[in-house]
């Protein structure tokens, strides 16, 4: 109930981003030019997968819009009126977590650094927990409350990656797939929910992909990604043009 | 004064040594280890959840070579030297390691190793002899001073205040260091801040415990924890509970084996790393 409401202001306070634009971005690292020339106009509502092999710069991609890498060229956030905004309220799922698989940390400690000021190495307050529960329950993630990180599969760990990333609700959502650990009903099922937020949340969805055939289904927009953007459009175009042959050659 | 009283409650307890007015040596040492243990314990935690056991290894070497500066140098306290000395190399280590893409590892040990040799270099210079330098290795927790314990107290206060603003965000960013970022941690001067902390502690500590046992008693009680712990609460609790069992339980021991206080110490929170490690196993 409580995040319906959520949903509801959320649309009413910052209907604001409209699109986000990158123009010319660039990256370098060192002597290794990892980006050059891309241009992307992500729209919102829109729910953009990208695509490419091995090393073609797509997590680095997702790292200069979150603003981890140095990059240049421009990064535009654009509201609905046309005016410039400022860095827009982002959520990041990001691959996976810096973890040994022993580490003591339940789903709700993870919670409550993030979203709560109470040191859970103390006290995790009912409120913060009830809290954690709702937030789970947008990814039907939930019943992991009380499990440890490292205890969980890779799509569960996935679902509760993006409850967090949900809360509060951003304007834009980057994720970024990992590229193995999470098997085909898990893969589904992440889908599914992606879908779903799209069509409940007002927000622009940017996702680095692995699986081209929930991509295919899924997504609005794809953009095939090689150091630059090689081709971009609806999956059908994408997937039907010259530049997606000659990259996942032999793939399928 | 608070140590009359503190003598007056161990004069309490059932050992030969807690009667009124003897072996006030070994009264001091056990209040010293019921304060230090919970820091140990509780810093221990995240050197553990951040993999930095070689880091704080590390520290305590270059602690060393920071007590034989301050000697060389003359300074009445060298200890305050060593405290600024390692604090520096704590945050240089950091800052080679962000700089560079070296693995920390390999980071970590050039720099280790080069610590110890220069405060070898340095104590030997002139053909002096390093045995007024063995105290530091071995550690004797029977030295320690009232004022000492002092210092003590305050780190733990301090130690408990930096952990209630700050744990949240250090945990985070141990977690997933990008993530914590986009939620605005800032991450660097965190890492940074909780590296000088472990400096410190393992510096002003090296004399009681011993250079050559500091790091096991910073990692044992954590890792020992995290054998059973499932959530952040319990491994905090139980990491300081092992701390102040094996504090506790290894001075007095170490009375009656007349061993090493410091190396007792780790020896009783081994052999509670081992026994959980066992319930683990059990466990699964």
């Amino acid at each position: 109930m409580n995040h319906e409401r959520n949903m509801i202001c959320v649309c009413e306070e910052h209907s604001g981003l409209c699109c986000t634009r990158i123009e010319n971005l660039g990256v370098r690292i060192g002597d290794v030019t990892i980006l050059r020339d891309v241009n992307l106009h992500v729209h919102c509502g829109e729910f953009t997968a990208i695509i490419g092999p091995n090393g073609a710069g797509k997590t680095t991609l997702l790292k200069a819009i979150l603003g981890e890498v140095k990059h240049t060229g421009h990064l535009r956030f654009m509201r609905s009126t046309g005016t410039a905004k400022e860095r827009p309220v982002t959520g990041y799922v990001p691959q996976n977590l810096n973890l040994d698989p022993t580490s003591p940390t339940s789903v709700l400690d993870l919670y409550a650094v993030c979203r709560s000021r109470s040191p859970v190495w103390l006290h995790i307050p009912k409120r913060v927990e009830q809290r954690a529960r709702e937030c789970l329950a947008r990814a039907e993630a939930d019943h992991l409350l009380y499990k440890r990180l490292g205890a969980l599969s890779g799509g569960e760990l996935q679902r509760v990656l993006l409850s967090l990333a949900l809360d509060p609700v951003p304007e834009l959502l980057l994720l970024d797939e990992p590229v193995s650990g999470i098997d085909q009903k898990g893969l589904e099922m992440f889908y599914g929910l992606l879908s779903d937020i799209r069509r409940n949340y007002d927000l622009s969805i940017i996702m680095v992909s692995h699986d081209l055939d929930l991509v295919a289904r899924h997504a609005d927009r794809l953009v095939l990604l090689n150091g630059t953007v090689l081709d971009s459009g609806t999956p059908r175009e994408v997937m039907e043009g010259e530049s997606f042959r000659k990259v996942f050659a032999g793939m399928r | 004064m608070g140590m009359e009283l503190w003598y007056r409650l161990v004069d309490l307890l059932p050992f030969e040594w807690a009667v009124p007015g003897k072996m006030l040596f070994m009264k001091n040492a056990l209040l010293a280890v019921l304060l230090l243990a919970p820091i140990f314990g509780i810093l221990g935690t995240m050197v553990v959840n951040r993999q930095m056991a070689f880091f704080s290894d590390a520290l305590g070497h270059g602690a060393f070579t920071g007590i034989v500066i301050g000697g060389l140098a003359g300074f009445m306290q060298p200890l305050w030297s060593a405290v600024i000395f390692s604090i520096v190399f704590s945050v240089g280590i950091s800052v080679v390691h962000h700089k560079t893409k070296m693995s920390s590892d390999t980071i970590i040990g050039v720099f280790s190793s080069i610590a110890v040799a220069a405060g070898i270099f340095l104590a030997t210079a002139g053909g002096k002899s390093f045995a007024r330098l063995n105290s530091y290795l071995a550690g004797s927790i029977l030295s320690v001073t009232p004022s000492e314990i002092g210092v003590i107290a305050i780190m733990l206060v301090i130690v408990i205040l930096f952990w209630f603003i700050f744990f949240n965000k250090l945990l985070f960013a141990s977690i997933n260091e990008v993530l914590a970022r986009s939620r605005g941690v800032r991450t660097f001067w965190l890492e940074t801040l909780f590296s000088a902390a472990i400096a410190v502690l393992v510096t002003v500590s090296m004399s009681w415990i011993g250079l050559l046992v500091i790091n096991s008693f910073l990692v044992l009680p954590a890792a020992a924890a995290r054998n059973i712990a499932r959530s952040q609460k319990q491994y905090h609790m139980i990491a300081v509970s092992v701390s102040l069992f094996s504090g506790v339980s290894g001075l007095i021991a170490s009375y009656y084996t007349e061993t090493a206080s410091g190396a007792t110490i780790v020896l009783i929170a081994a052999v509670i790393f081992f026994a959980t490690l066992f319930m683990r196993r059990l466990r699964a």
